[in-house]
């Protein structure tokens, strides 16, 4: 028998990775936002994903509404464990998404709605962050109910990888922005890059050090033989990215560095997930306890095959549209 | 402080306050999608330049429109497992998978074309467009009805089994699916969203059209709107009526207190017009009512008796006085609706329909006559269903969250700063956009430049900043 759970465990890892990469660039563009003070360089920055950002946030509509369809127990337990930071991120991406609109329908009130932007992004950063931290460091549960407080979640190692997804979602914006912009902006954002990439660096070597601390069998995974097999090339193949990653700053490449820090992120992501596996609540719930009845997955599963490769076609061609450097005379935005 | 509170009437004031503000703006964006759908069409069949600068003049409203839909609805998505962790653990696998489907055939749908509808008219020419307006425009009525399909079981359940967890399970998705309130509901609110931009179109119309009764463009959107308004209130009270007796059929406790039928009646209820219901005293004070109306009404027989609320025992009772009022604004509105679409038609023959005062003063104040009716109807259908989530089968108790009072009374009372906020602001951006005539030569959210594309449009005069 196929194991079904499995499949979905993989889906759902999908829809939040793609969802963290795309809206990633998004939210990060709006962390570096206050950087750019410049009227001009901000109507560039906003346009340069005002066509596709709804797209990049329904993954996290996707990875939310199919926790809940494929694994309602894992949802129904995380969800109120992380009420707080869950808030808090949805009332960032209030801000967030309404400044793409409200910006140009004000002259007197742009600064404020700039504002909502950059503050909007920070907070949905912060928050997913650290909701991953509270998440891997493990959430109390009794029978199938969430059974902790609701200030469970903070402790330095959510507020680490808070901070450290901040450091991340900056530095794919900074090399969107050297991809998608010229001239002086242009420089700017290698300039940034640069600095981004060795805070993620950082957040990277302080998360990596500090997970197995969390629990005996994080530990074990990573250090004992023979899961070292598996999760060694991790490591390793972060140092080989890394490497490419510098020199393709130094060459002062246009496309690479944005998806050099994409694989970046990819393999940060397997790094969790590794640490994860195969539990979907650490240490409580595996997912096939949390797994949806099997109907309910098949059912989805159809879906899923037929809709998600024409979903990405045509998510590729709204990209395909708007490809190139942003025009900053011919704007999206009056 | 809220320690006292109750989490459970925390958590419905925050679903409540949340969803009436989401379901504002996509019963608004409804309707306007396939409105702009319907002026670009015309736009490329017959060349008008009125159909392009109307396009373009509501394109900037729906992109406001659109995004405050989204926001909201990004809320109302994550609320399920927050707010109400209980009720998505035991009904997350047949509720869940309908949502899943929405995101994947509307949600992305909507997301990916949307790019494309507003800013890329010069980047893909004319045809490649109206061909993402289209997808837009259908995408929001595939949202309409996976949602409505989903709220629709919770009215009235079926093709369904429960495992040994206690959660619902699947036994037949096309049950599940078309569950039996769901044809009347999806028809009535899709109705409802049509009727309710053609509400908003009709009074921005009838504004410009009281300054300047020659404006082409104030003309074609408010004659469209009319049209609209005319030949959609009638089905629309045609729709409700069915609806109705099918909710007799499935939620007959609903029908009730919709009606303030306290008492049962062995030989014909009367229709209770109006009156002062008490859920303590079990019965209408002050009421205005026609005999035997009632059982004419729903069972289309003046003698048929009808039960009342004294045969249901008491916790089982919803609110009454909220079911019975709103349900009485949605049809007041939805008569309004109609008297305005017969005045205009009455106009239209007389010749006046651009220059009666009477028609566009009534037109205005009718604008924001669709939210209302689609606020007041959706209390009708959520109070209605009280006390429970899942009707007759899982309470609506039983369906929160193990959280303490304050989490749930801080995170209502940020929804309901930052909503204020963001509202407020959204709001005013609407109207001010409304305010401004539709003028020839009219620039989309695509801004600085004509819209030149496949140089069917002549440059315009116009071509300062909107
Ligand atoms: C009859 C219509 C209708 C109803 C009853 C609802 N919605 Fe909605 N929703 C829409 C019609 C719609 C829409 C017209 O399709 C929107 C408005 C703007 C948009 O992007 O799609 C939307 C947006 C929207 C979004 C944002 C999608 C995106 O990112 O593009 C989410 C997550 C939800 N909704 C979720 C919900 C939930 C959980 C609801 C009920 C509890 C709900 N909606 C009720
Ligand atoms: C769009 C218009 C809607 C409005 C204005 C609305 C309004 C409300 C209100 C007022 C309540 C609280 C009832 C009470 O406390 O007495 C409620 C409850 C609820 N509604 Fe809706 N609702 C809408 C649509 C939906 C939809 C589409 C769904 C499902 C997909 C839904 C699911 C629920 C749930 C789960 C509750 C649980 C809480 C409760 O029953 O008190 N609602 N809604
Ligand atoms: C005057 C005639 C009307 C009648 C007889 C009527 C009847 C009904 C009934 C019986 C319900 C409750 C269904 C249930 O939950 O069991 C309902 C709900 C609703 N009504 Fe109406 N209605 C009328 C007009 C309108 C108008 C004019 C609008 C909006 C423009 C509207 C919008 C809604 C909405 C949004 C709902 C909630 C969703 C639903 O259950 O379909 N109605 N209506």
């Amino acid at each position: 028998m196929i194991d079904i759970p499995v499949i979905f465990a993989f889906i759902i890892a999908f829809a939040v990775f793609v969802y963290v990469v795309m809206d990633g660039f998004d939210l990060g563009l709006g962390i570096l936002f206050p950087l750019f003070p410049k009227k001009d360089d901000r109507d560039i920055i906003m346009n340069s994903v005002a066509p596709v950002w709804d797209g990049n946030e329904t993954w996290l509509v996707l990875g939310g509404g199919g926790l809940m369809a494929a694994f309602p127990l894992a949802y129904s337990v995380l969800m109120p464990a992380l009420y707080t930071p869950m808030i808090a991120m949805l009332v960032g991406l209030i801000f967030r998404g309404v400044a793409f609109e409200f910006r140009w329908r004000t002259l007197r009130e742009r600064n404020r709605w700039d504002i909502a932007f950059a503050g909007g992004s920070l907070l949905a950063t912060l928050a997913q962050g650290i909701a991953l931290g509270a998440i891997l460091q493990g959430v109390h549960v009794e029978g199938r109910h969430y059974a902790g407080g609701w200030w469970d979640w903070l402790t330095p190692f959510s507020l680490l990888t808070g901070i450290s997804l901040v450091a991340g979602y900056g530095l794919l914006g900074a090399t969107w922005l050297v991809m998608k912009t010229e001239g002086d902006l242009r420089e700017r954002a290698y300039h940034l890059s640069w600095w981004l990439l060795f805070a993620m660096l950082a957040a990277i070597g302080a998360v990596s050090l500090a997970t197995p601390f969390l629990s005996i069998e994080y530990a074990h995974r990573w250090f004992s033989w023979p899961g070292i097999l598996l999760t060694a090339p991790v490591p390793v193949a972060v140092a080989a990215v890394t490497a490419l990653l510098l020199r393709s700053l130094a060459a002062r490449q246009d496309y690479r560095p944005f998806f050099l820090s994409l694989a970046l992120f990819a393999l940060s992501y397997a790094g969790l997930g590794i640490s994860m596996w195969p539990y979907i609540v650490p240490r409580s719930i595996t997912i096939w306890q949390a797994a949806a009845p099997r109907d309910s997955q098949i059912f989805m599963l159809f879906g899923i095959v037929v809709l998600v490769p024409m979903i990405l076609a045509y998510t590729a061609w709204a990209y395909y549209v708007f490809r190139g450097k942003v025009d900053p005379h011919g704007g999206y935005h009056s | 402080m809220f320690e006292g509170w109750d989490a459970v009437f925390l958590a419905r004031a925050q679903f409540a306050f949340t969803m009436s503000f989401h379901i504002v703006f996509p019963a608004f964006s409804i309707g306007l999608a396939s409105y702009l759908a319907v002026l670009e069409g015309l736009w490329l069949w017959t060349g008008r330049d009125v159909f392009i600068n109307l396009f373009n003049y509501w394109l900037k409203i729906f992109a406001i429109a659109f995004g405050m839909g989204v926001v909201s609805g990004i809320v109302m998505s994550y609320q399920f497992g927050t707010n109400w962790s209980a009720f998505s653990d035991k009904v997350g696998p047949v509720i869940g998978p309908l949502m899943a489907y929405e995101v994947l055939t509307a949600f992305f749908l909507e997301a990916g074309f949307l790019g494309v509808m507003l800013f890329g008219l010069k980047r893909v020419g004319p045809r490649l467009h109206f061909l993402a307006t289209l997808m837009v425009a259908i995408g929001t009525l595939i949202s309409a009805f996976w949602i409505l399909s989903a709220n629709s079981w919770m009215q009235t359940p079926a093709g369904y089994a429960v495992n040994a967890d206690g959660q619902f399970v699947v036994a037949s998705w096309l049950h599940v699916i078309f569950n039996p309130s769901f044809p009347y509901r999806l028809v009535h609110m899709v109705l409802a969203a049509y009727l309710t931009t053609s509400l908003v179109v009709g009074a921005v119309g009838a504004f410009h059209l009281l300054r300047d009764s020659h404006l082409a463009g104030a003309r074609v959107m408010f004659s469209m709107a009319m049209w609209m308004a005319a030949i959609v209130a009638p089905i629309q009270i045609i729709a409700g009526d069915q609806h109705g007796l099918n909710t007799l059929e499935h939620q007959p406790v609903k029908i009730m207190a919709m009606e303030g039928h306290f008492q049962s009646h062995k030989d014909g209820a009367p229709l209770i017009l109006f009156g002062l219901p008490s859920q303590s005293e079990g019965k209408v004070n002050y009421a205005i009512e026609v005999p035997k109306a009632g059982s004419l009404i729903l069972k289309h027989s003046l003698d048929a008796p009808m039960t009342g609320l004294d045969t249901v025992p008491r916790e089982n009772w919803p609110p009454v006085p909220v079911v019975f009022w709103s349900f009485r604004i949605m049809v007041g509105m939805g008569l309004l609706m109609v008297a305005l679409g017969l005045l205009s038609l009455w106009m239209r023959w007389r010749g006046t329909l651009y220059d009666s005062r009477l028609l566009h003063i009534f037109a205005i104040a009718m604008g924001p006559a669709g939210f209302v009716a689609v606020l007041a109807g959706w209390f009708t259908t959520e109070v209605g269903r009280q006390p429970y989530t899942v009707y007759g089968l899982l309470r609506t108790v039983d369906s929160a969250s193990p959280l303490a009072p304050p989490a749930v009374a801080s995170s209502l009372i940020a929804f309901a700063i930052v909503y204020f906020i963001v509202y407020a602001a959204g709001i005013t951006y609407l109207l001010r956009l409304m305010a401004a005539p539709p003028h020839p030569g009219e620039q989309g959210p695509s801004g600085d430049e004509p819209v030149r594309a496949a140089g069917i449009t002549p440059a315009s005069a116009v071509t300062g900043k909107t």
